[in-house]
């Protein structure tokens, strides 16, 4: 006996091999590519204005973090916030490393600005890892368009 | 750089809503009127919180 959600889903699973052929690009290529570099994962499969975009906001976010003096979180502090904070930060792909090697965001806090700040680049993580996530829906072809 | 609290909510609230608008809806038209009532929500939600917390303290 098969419910409507496995019958669903099997057809999903049919679906996303045909969209996965006919894009040419492997889901976890796309889901990876995407959490790297923002927006990379929808330029892939060629949804050019959806990765511009993405870039932009995501990039936008991350670039208005740093220049609010926010804090860039670092592994291994023991505090769980800090932990949490290091998990959403991580979510920028490359632009993680890049500014832990340009030693961003790494001033204390000390005003309400940067606090923002430190939002700001911890959501610019947290909203690229939704958007790579998308990008492996579309590859995949849970998501239709 | 220095930018208002207001400033700082509006860009929030604009490059979240593009996302979100992006990643939750799969056609075109629904992103952007999804991503018009998230960047809409996140503002007035904001305002109305910002009022409550006055009258709190007042």
């Amino acid at each position: 006996m098969t419910t409507k959600v496995q019958v669903s889903a099997a057809a999903g699973g049919k679906t996303g091999s045909r969209n996965s052929v006919a894009s040419g690009v492997s889901p976890v290529v796309a889901l990876v590519a995407g959490w790297l570099v923002p927006g990379a994962g929808h330029l892939l499969l060629g949804k050019w204005v959806r990765a511009a975009l993405l870039l932009v906001s995501i990039v936008g976010m991350f670039a208005i973090g740093v220049a609010l003096q926010g804090k860039v979180y670092t592994p291994n502090t023991g505090e769980p916030l800090d932990m949490l904070g290091f998990a959403g930060d991580l979510g920028s792909g490359l632009l993680y490393g890049l500014a832990r090697l340009l030693g961003w965001g790494q001033a204390p806090v000390l005003v309400a600005v940067a606090d923002y700040g430190t939002k700001f680049i911890v959501v610019a993580g947290l909203l690229n890892i939704v958007a790579a996530v998308d990008a492996h829906s579309l590859a995949s072809g849970r998501k239709q368009s | 750089m220095t930018i208002s609290h207001f400033s700082a909510v509006l860009l929030f609230s604009l490059f979240t809503s593009i996302v979100f608008g992006i990643t939750q809806r799969s056609e075109p038209k629904k992103m952007v009127r999804f991503g018009a009532l998230c960047f809409a929500l996140f503002v007035g939600g904001t305002i109305a919180a910002s009022w409550a917390m006055w009258l709190i303290k007042h």
